[in-house]
């Protein structure tokens, strides 16, 4: 198969949706994370909720969409990265699908037992996927045993070498601060200065994580490959590095909203830069080069990706419209006093 | 076990769970939304309420049906390797349509409906129950058209080892995915009807909230009927299609090993798989099969013997599903109807409200049945006539699956009892007596 634009177009697509997801579930995965630290009492731990209620199901349509996407366009390479990552894939299943039932169900029935579990759902269905993803990512980002036929030789465990549990915590922090962000921007009062004392924390974890993280890359990874060969790319690191490091004078003047975009860049940035660095690969073999799965073995037929393109070009603004609309109809500010 | 029967047990269980909360969702929206829509007609506070009551219900019900769902797109992948790679070309982009055109707009506007409830102008919570409503059934006809095209594949060419898509227009007119939705849609709507009428006969026989639930139940009625009466005409429809497209499984559906024209129809029949014959046929409708499948007395039907024992579905699992899932099809007909009959006073009718409880699952048991014709009888095709389902299987491991299938079976349970419990503690506790002055969370 011969390279055409629309594989390209697919892959930025694809990039795309993905770093939609992380910056969007990445806050509410992120408050979820930090809930215990942030809610002690049980107006704080309500307040949580109402500030990710109308939310986190339309975000995690993103991941839904990516995936969907995957499958439409890099049918080759959805099919070899879901059944190679089976165990962790099915793991952020599960947790995803704890974390979605103990949000509904938490406060559709009064009584202390029944909300202190499904708090505890919610706490391991909000860490575990961002360490999940950042595992799995930074795995892809260095490639997976898999040989010729697409045949993986590893098991859950291969997944958990130090860089790719480097990218699990980097995932884990940065969707912590990212998600305390929200928290300060949508509440008020005592929970508003608690979360924007921990998004300090977090984010100088997630600037050094995030440091490692990039020399990581250096050493186990060929990412950066490209960005010899191209070095305007760099922007994506810079912006990464800058909005997370915008995180504390925002905080400082207490603009959290602009704190809360700082952390959506910091991670746009950081992703774009991954899948920018592994452009044109989708997912790499570490066993050798030549079985690497790249966009351009790996896509749809021509009209498959001509047919998809119409149906984004038309759809993606509208749906981003009427998202745009419901944030801006539920901007405003939960107090943790009330009810 | 090895990893084929571990993934097709884990995806049966998966789509079986995911089923039991999709045509709630299909049919509590609609209610939801026209219960609304009367109260800002209308001004009636109990149609207020009602919107609020049957929606929190709807809310319950649709957390378990999205959650579910992700598990089901990421199956093909994980389980199902050599599917996704042979066929992701044609298949794959109905499901990302589906996503994009359906999810978000469904997601995004039924947190609109319940979080804007005491901030939104009525007219805007209203319209955001309606989208709900429509992108539902629009994610139900996108997710059809893929299952459709497992069953009738249509518009693609072999090419470069897979199939490649040669024409969406096909794709999208494909006359089996089409008579499903068809089939699907008139079979939730009548679910979600005789959900709100069993609460409402429950409440009814209490003797609570009467102006309430009369109001309810009079809607419901109605609606119930006219989806029931659907049911019937277009589920023979849809058989019409099966007959056509996949007359094997046409074959399993009614038991018949012999190559017949004039095919009778046995009231009584009990099929022997083993012995490749039925053990019992009895009051027989002559060429009444025929006529059924084909409107034509004479037709000839396939018999099973027709094709080697690999490539028969199960017989009997598919009879006796189809067999059951008719019979309800005609109790709900009936039952729609009394109910119907008796839509201004039925809080009159004792045995008819008990009749309403006591159904409440029955429409659940029919859709499943439903599922199981449609998917067992493709067998042993994962795509009919162009894939066998064992070469579709990913090369797992036994352990991952061993693993994977059982926690499936427990969390899935869990939750499943959960959901269960707390919609009929909802159900029964009745609508708040004002509507809903706290948000949701």
């Amino acid at each position: 198969m011969e390279g055409n634009i629309y594989q390209i177009i697919w892959f930025v697509l694809w990039a795309v949706l993905w770093t939609g997801y992380f910056v969007l579930d990445g806050f509410d995965l992120g408050a979820g994370s930090a809930f215990y630290l942030l809610g002690k009492k049980e107006e704080e731990k309500k307040a949580i909720y109402q500030a990710l209620g109308p939310f986190w199901d339309g975000n995690e349509v993103w991941l839904i969409t990516a995936g969907g996407a995957t499958f439409a366009a890099f049918p080759k390479t959805y099919a070899v990265m879901f059944s190679s990552l089976y165990s962790a894939l099915l793991l952020l299943l599960f947790s995803l699908i704890l974390r979605g039932v103990s949000i509904e169900y938490r406060n559709k029935y009064d009584k202390p037992l029944w909300k202190t579990l499904w708090d505890l759902g919610f706490f391991l269905g909000s860490i575990l996927p961002p360490f999940l993803l950042g595992v799995a990512f930074a795995n892809i980002f260095q490639g997976i045993p898999i040989d010729e036929k697409g045949i993986y030789h590893g098991s859950l465990f291969t997944l958990l070498n130090p860089f790719g549990i480097l990218g699990g915590l980097l995932f884990v922090f940065c969707f912590a601060a990212h998600g305390c962000n929200w928290i300060a921007f949508k509440t008020n009062g005592e929970l508003s200065e608690k979360a924007a004392t921990l998004s300090k924390k977090f984010t100088a974890v997630t600037l050094i994580l995030a440091g490692l993280f990039f020399f990581g890359a250096y050493l186990s990874t060929n990412l950066w490959q490209n960005y010899f060969n191209c070095p305007l790319l760099l922007v994506f690191p810079v912006l990464s590095l800058a909005g997370f490091l915008m995180i504390f004078p925002f905080l400082i003047k207490k603009n959290f909203l602009g704190a809360f975009l700082a952390s959506a860049v910091g991670i746009s940035g950081f992703s774009a830069w991954g899948f920018a660095g592994l452009f044109p690969n989708m997912l790499p073999s570490s066993l050798n080069p030549a079985w690497n799965l790249t966009i351009y073995n790996s896509s749809s037929s021509l009209l498959t990706l001509q047919i998809m393109t119409v149906v984004a070009l038309i759809f993606v603004p509208i749906v981003l419209a009427y998202t745009f609309w419901a944030y801006k109809t539920f901007s405003f500010k939960i107090s943790s006093k009330e009810n | 076990m090895d990893v084929l029967w571990l993934s097709r047990l884990q995806f049966a269980a998966a789509a079986i769970f995911h089923f039991l909360f999709v045509p709630l969702t299909l049919g509590l929206s609609f209610l939801t939304a026209i219960y609304q829509t009367l109260w800002l007609k209308t001004g009636d506070e109990d149609f207020k309420r009602a919107a609020r009551f049957w929606g929190k219900i709807f809310l319950i019900n649709f957390g378990l049906g999205v959650v579910t769902g992700i598990t089901l797109e990421f199956q093909f992948g994980t389980n199902w390797r050599y599917y996704s790679e042979y066929v992701g070309d044609v298949f794959g982009p109905l499901l990302a349509i589906e996503a994009t055109l359906a999810f978000f707009l469904e997601s995004t506007f039924i947190a609109v409906w319940w979080f804007g409830w005491e901030r939104l102008n009525p007219k805007v919570t209203t319209t955001a129950i309606w989208l709900t409503a429509i992108a539902s059934t629009i994610s139900a006809l996108w997710i059809l058209l893929a299952n459709g095209w497992m069953q009738n594949p249509v518009g693609f060419e072999i090419r470069n080892g897979r199939a490649e898509l040669t024409d969406f227009w096909a794709l999208l007119t494909n006359p089996f995915g089409w008579s499903q939705f068809l089939h699907v849609i008139p079979a939730s709507f009548t679910l979600g009807g005789f959900f709100v009428l069993g609460v409402c006969g429950y409440h009814l026989l209490k003797k609570r909230e009467l102006s309430f639930f009369k109001k309810s139940f009079r809607i419901a009625a109605i609606w119930t009927l006219v989806w029931a009466l659907l049911l019937v005409v277009l589920g023979h429809h849809h058989g019409a299609i099966v007959a056509k497209t996949q007359p094997t499984k046409l074959a399993a559906m009614e038991a018949i090993w012999e190559t017949k024209k004039s095919a009778d129809f046995a009231l009584l029949l009990i099929p022997d798989e083993e012995n490749e014959k039925n053990v019992v046929e009895a009051f027989k409708i002559p060429g009444m099969v025929s006529l059924l499948a084909y409107h034509n007395f004479n037709a000839e039907v396939k018999g099973l013997k027709e094709w080697p024992k690999e490539e028969r579905p199960p017989v009997a699992l598919n009879f006796w599903s189809f067999r059951l899932m008719v019979g309800l099809g005609f109790l709900f007909l009936f039952l729609g109807l009394w109910a119907c009959i008796r839509r201004n006073s039925p809080e009159n009718y004792p045995l008819l409200l008990r009749l309403l409880i006591i159904n409440i699952p029955l429409p659940y048991i029919a859709c499943q049945l439903g599922w199981i014709v449609a998917e067992v009888g493709r067998q042993p095709w994962i795509v009919y006539g162009l894939m066998k389902t064992k070469d579709a299987v990913s090369p797992l491991s036994v352990s991952q699956v061993a693993i994977s299938f059982p926690a499936f079976i427990i969390v899935y349970g869990i939750l499943g009892f959960v959901c269960f419990w707390l919609i009929i503690k909802t159900a029964i506790k009745g609508p708040e007596k004002e509507a809903a002055k706290t948000l949701g969370y």
